[in-house]
C-alpha cells in the first residue's frame, strides 16, 4: 500500500512537472505575472509530491517490505536501522529518487525568488529537467516495483557503502550536481529573453554558489570515505566516477569568476552562458558515467545499458537544445564595456582559460577509454600518471596567476603594481620552498615548489584583504573595515587560502608520503617516520551483519608511547564482501595510517602503514573552500543591497 | 563569421554525443585479449636475482604451460598463490612466471616465503615482456598449446573455482591434442 501511495505521488509529480514545463512560458509570452505566478504553486506541489515518494520508500525501507524488489536487493534485516534508512538512496532507484527530490527542492528554491519572466522561463526549463528525470525514475528505475511472492530476507547493502561517509557523500554530490539544474535554466532563460546582464549575474550567483559548495563538501566526503574506508592509504584515485564529480566543479569554479565579470564589467556573456549550460552538462555525463556503465569503476552500481539509452536521450535533448539555442541566440548578446588585459577581469579570462583546459584534459583522459574501444576495440586505462602530468602543470599556472589576479583592480590594473605589491607572499613562498626541501629530500623537489606557489596564491589574497581593512596602514580601523567588505570579496579570499591549503595537504599526502609494509606476528612491530606499531592481539568479533577480524596495535611515536589503535578487516557473509577499516591516528601535521590484510599461511598478517603528512590539511582547505562559498552567497549588507539596485535599473 | 563559432560546441557535442551511443553498445566489462590464438611473443629472460632458472619463449613451446605474471608487490597474487602451489603440486604442466617490475631480490624473498610453483621464472624487471603479452595488471595467467600459441587469458587471481571450471578442462583439452 504504502509503495502504491508513492508510485502514484511521482505520477502526480511528473504531471506538476509538466505543467511547470509549459505554464510559466506562456506566461511569460503573455506578459501575464498570474499565468506565470501559477508555475510557483506547480513548483512547490511537485516538491511535497517528490518528498511524500521520498518518505514511502524510506518506510518501506525501514520496515524491510521484502515485496518490494528494491529492499530485497539493498537491504537486510539484520542491517544496522541506520543503513536501512540511508540504504534508500545507497542504490540506483533510490539515489535517483532523491536526485528529483533534490532537483525539485531547486526548483522550488527558483518559485520562492522575485516573479518576473527570468524567473518564469527559468522554472520552465528547470521543470522541463524534472519532467524527464521523473519520467526516467518511472519507467526505467522505479523504486516501488512490486515482486510476488514476497522474499524471505534481502541480499543486503553493497558493505562499502555501509559507512557514516555515506550517508551524507552522494546527498551532497546530488545537492551540487544538481544545483547547476539552476543555473543551467537560468542560462536557458537568459538566452531566449536575450538578456544576460547585472540583473541575471545578481539572480543566478546565489544558485552557482549553493551548487558549488554542496559539490565542494561532496567531493571532500568522498575523497575522505575513501580515504579511510578503502584502506590504500589514498585520497584521489583519478577514478572515472571521481572525475565526473571533478569537471563540474572544475567548470563551475570558472563560473563563479565570470559570471563575476558579467556583473561588474558587462563583458563574458556569451561564455559565461556556455560556462552555465557546460557545468550541468557535465553533471548530467557524471549522472551518465556512472549509471550506463559506459565506464566501468567500483562505484557503478548500477551497470544498465537500458537506462544508459534514456539518459542518452536527456542528455541530447538538454545538452543538444541548450547548445542550438546558444548557437541560434548567443550572437545577441552585446558586450558593454571595453576591455584591458591587465585588470581584474583580465585576471579572471586567465583563471577561466586555465580552468576549463583542466576541465578539458580530465574529459579526455576520462574518456580516452571510450574514444580508443570505439575506434580500435581495444580496452586501455588511462591512469593517475596521466593526469599528473598534465593536470599539475595547469594547476601551477594556475596558482602563479591566483595571487596577481586577487590583488588587480577591476578595468585597470598595473601588472607590475600588482607583483609589486604581492612580493611578501613571493618572500614566504620562497622561505616554504626551502624549509620543504629540506625536510623531504630527497622526494620530488616539483611537490616543494608547488607548496611554495600555493604560499603565494593564498598570501597574495591576504595581502589584498590585508590592504583592504588597511591592516598595516590604520590597524585601528581594520575590524570595522571587515564588516564594510563586500562579502563576495571576503568569500573570495577565504576560498582562495583554503585552495592554498588543499594544494599543500595534496602534496603532503601525495607526494611525501611514505609507507611500509611487511608481514606480522603478534609482537611483531612495523615502523614508519618515527612511529612504531606493535600487534598486539588480533581478535575475531561478531557485528550485527558482518563477523571482523580486531587487529590492535599498540602505538608509540619517537619512543614516546601513544593510545592504541584498532584495524578491522568485516567480512559480510550475505554479499560475500569483505571491506577494511584502517587504523587512522590524525595530527595537524599528518597520519599515521594502518590497514590490515589477509592473513597468509603461518606468516602471519600482511600489514601496510603509511605515514601521510599533511592529509588533515586537504579536508580542512575543502572546509575553507565550502566556507568561503557561504560567506560569499550571504546576502549583503542592507544598505548595500539598496545601493546596487539604484544602479541596476540604469538601462545597459 | 564570428556567428559559425557558436555552432562549435553544438558540432562538438553531436560528435560526443554520437561516440557515446556507438560507446555504449560495447560491454564495458569484456577484455579482449588480441593475443588469443596467437603464437607467444618471443622474449628471452634472465633469472631472478636468487635464482638460477630463467625464462625464454623457446623454453615454453613444446608442451602446453601456464605463463604466470606476478610481483611481491601486488596483494591478488599473494591471494592467487596457494592455488597456484596446488596446481603444482597436483597437476601435470609447466608452470612459469614472470616477475614483474620487481626490485631484485624481493621477487626470491615472497617466493622463500609462501612457497615456489615456478619452474622457470624470467625477471621482467622494466615490464617489456609484460607489454608484448598486453597484461593490464598483476596477476594475468596465460595458458600456452603445445604449438606455442596462446590459448587463454586470465585477468586476476585464478581461483579454485576458476581453475576447476575453465582452465584445468582447457589443459587436459590441449594435452590431448598435443598428445602428451
Amino acid at each position: 500500500m504504502i509503495a502504491e501511495l508513492g508510485n502514484f505521488a511521482l505520477i502526480a509529480a511528473l504531471m506538476a512537472a509538466l505543467w511547470q514545463a509549459v505554464f510559466p512560458l506562456i506566461g511569460a509570452v503573455r506578459q501575464d505575472h498570474a499565468v506565470g505566478a501559477g508555475s510557483t504553486n506547480s513548483a512547490l506541489a511537485q516538491l511535497a509530491l517528490i518528498a511524500f515518494a521520498f518518505g514511502c520508500l524510506t518506510i518501506v525501507f525501514a520496515q524491510s517490505d521484502f515485496s518490494v524488489v528494491n529492499v530485497v536487493q539493498n537491504s537486510h534485516s539484520a542491517k544496522p536501522f541506520i543503513y536501512k534508512l540511508t540504504g534508500v538512496w545507497g542504490n540506483h532507484e533510490g539515489s535517483m529518487l532523491l536526485w528529483v527530490l533534490i532537483l525539485a527542492a531547486f526548483g522550488a528554491a527558483v518559485a520562492m525568488t522575485r516573479d518576473g519572466s527570468l524567473k518564469f522561463i527559468t522554472l520552465a526549463a528547470q521543470g522541463a529537467i524534472a519532467a524527464a528525470f521523473i519520467a526516467f525514475v518511472l519507467f526505467t528505475s522505479n523504486p516501488f516495483e512490486r515482486m510476488l511472492p514476497a522474499a524471505a530476507d534481502g541480499m543486503d547493502l553493497n558493505p562499502l557503502l555501509q559507512d557514516p561517509g555515506l550517508i551524507i557523500h552522494p546527498p551532497f554530490l546530488y545537492l551540487g550536481y544538481v544545483g547547476y539544474s539552476v543555473t543551467f535554466a537560468f542560462a536557458i532563460a537568459g538566452l531566449i529573453r536575450g538578456r544576460i546582464d547585472a540583473e541575471w549575474a545578481r539572480a543566478v550567483r546565489p544558485f552557482a554558489l549553493a551548487a558549488w559548495i554542496f559539490l565542494t563538501i561532496g567531493i571532500a566526503i568522498g575523497s575522505w570515505w575513501a580515504y579511510y574506508e578503502l584502506g590504500w592509504g589514498g585520497f584521489w584515485a583519478w577514478d572515472p566516477v571521481e572525475n565526473a564529480s571533478f569537471m563540474p566543479w572544475l567548470a563551475g569554479t570558472a563560473f563563479l569568476h565570470s559570471v563575476r565579470v558579467v556583473e561588474k564589467r558587462g563583458a563574458l556573456k556569451v561564455w559565461t552562458v556556455l560556462l552555465a549550460i557546460l557545468a550541468f552538462s557535465l553533471s548530467l555525463v557524471g549522472t551518465f558515467l556512472v549509471r550506463s556503465g559506459i565506464l566501468t569503476s567500483v562505484h557503478a552500481f548500477a551497470v544498465d545499458p537500458e537506462r544508459g539509452l534514456f539518459i542518452l536521450g536527456i542528455l541530447a535533448l538538454a545538452i543538444g537544445g541548450a547548445l542550438t539555442l546558444f548557437a541560434v541566440r548567443a550572437g545577441k548578446l552585446q558586450a558593454e564595456g571595453a576591455f584591458q588585459p591587465a585588470s581584474r577581469e583580465g585576471a579572471l579570462i586567465v583563471n577561466n582559460v586555465l580552468l576549463v583546459t583542466m576541465t578539458a584534459t580530465v574529459f579526455i583522459g576520462t574518456f580516452y577509454p571510450l574514444f580508443v574501444d570505439v575506434l580500435t576495440g581495444e580496452r586501455l586505462t588511462v591512469g593517475a600518471p596521466y593526469f599528473n602530468a598534465v593536470f599539475a602543470p595547469l594547476t601551477i599556472l594556475l596558482l602563479f596567476a591566483m595571487a596577481p589576479g586577487a590583488v588587480l583592480a577591476w578595468k585597470k590594473g598595473r601588472l607590475g603594481d600588482a607583483f609589486k605589491q604581492a612580493t611578501p607572499a613571493a618572500g614566504a613562498a620562497i622561505v616554504v620552498i626551502i624549509i620543504a626541501l629540506w625536510m623531504t629530500w630527497p622526494k620530488s623537489a616539483a611537490a616543494a615548489c608547488a607548496a611554495g606557489l600555493a604560499v603565494w596564491a593564498g598570501g597574495g589574497a591576504l595581502i589584498e584583504f590585508a590592504r583592504r581593512i588597511k591592516l598595516f596602514s590604520a590597524p585601528r580601523g581594520s575590524l570595522a573595515h571587515i564588516v564594510g567588505l563586500p562579502r563576495s570579496f571576503i568569500g573570495m579570499t577565504i576560498a582562495h587560502v583554503g585552495i592554498a591549503i588543499v594544494v599543500v595537504g595534496a602534496m603532503g599526502a601525495g607526494v611525501w608520503r611514505t609507507e611500509s609494509v611487511r608481514l606480522m606476528n603478534i609482537g611483531d612491530v612495523i615502523s614508519v617516520s618515527g612511529y612504531e606499531a606493535t600487534l598486539s592481539s588480533v581478535n575475531e568479533l561478531q557485528g550485527p551483519n558482518f563477523v571482523s577480524e580486531t587487529a590492535i596495535f599498540t602505538l608509540a611515536r619517537n619512543g614516546r608511547q601513544l593510545a592504541p589503535i584498532v584495524a578491522e578487516r568485516r567480512y559480510y557473509p550475505v554479499r560475500q564482501m569483505q571491506t577494511t577499516e584502517a587504523a587512522i591516528r590524525t595530527t595537524l601535521f599528518g597520519d599515521f595510517y594502518l590497514s590490515v590484510g589477509e592473513r597468509q599461511t603461518n606468516a602471519g598478517w600482511a600489514v601496510k602503514a603509511w605515514y601521510n603528512p599533511l592529509v588533515f590539511w586537504l579536508w580542512f582547505g575543502a572546509g575553507l573552500l565550502a566556507m568561503g562559498g557561504l560567506v560569499a552567497a550571504l546576502p549583503a549588507p542592507v544598505r548595500k543591497r539598496s545601493s546596487a539596485d539604484a544602479t541596476e535599473g540604469v538601462p545597459a | 563569421m564570428s556567428r559559425l563559432f557558436l555552432y562549435l560546441p553544438l558540432l562538438l557535442f553531436v560528435l560526443l554525443a554520437a561516440w557515446f551511443a556507438i560507446g555504449l553498445r560495447h560491454d564495458p566489462s569484456r577484455i579482449p585479449s588480441v593475443l588469443i590464438d596467437q603464437p607467444l611473443p618471443a622474449f628471452s629472460l634472465p633469472a631472478i636475482d636468487g635464482r638460477d632458472n630463467p625464462l625464454s619463449s623457446d623454453d615454453i613451446v613444446g608442451q602446453v604451460a601456464l605463463v604466470n605474471v606476478f610481483a611481491s608487490w601486488c596483494i591478488p597474487c599473494a591471494i592467487e598463490h596457494p592455488q597456484l602451489m596446488k596446481v603444482a603440486a597436483e597437476e601435470d604442466i609447466l608452470i612459469t612466471g614472470v616477475n614483474w617490475k620487481e626490485r631484485p631480490g624481493d621477487g626470491a624473498a615472497w617466493l622463500r616465503r609462501l612457497g615456489d610453483p615456478y619452474a622457470l621464472i624470467g625477471d621482467d624487471a622494466d615490464g617489456r615482456v609484460a607489454i608484448d603479452f598486453g597484461v593490464t595488471g598483476a596477476p594475468e595467467t596465460f595458458i600456452v598449446d603445445a604449438k606455442g600459441r596462446i590459448r587463454y587469458k586470465q585477468i586476476g587471481p585464478i581461483t579454485e573455482q576458476i581453475w576447476d571450471a575453465d582452465i584445468k578442462p582447457l589443459v587436459e583439452q590441449l594435452q590431448a591434442e598435443a598428445g602428451q
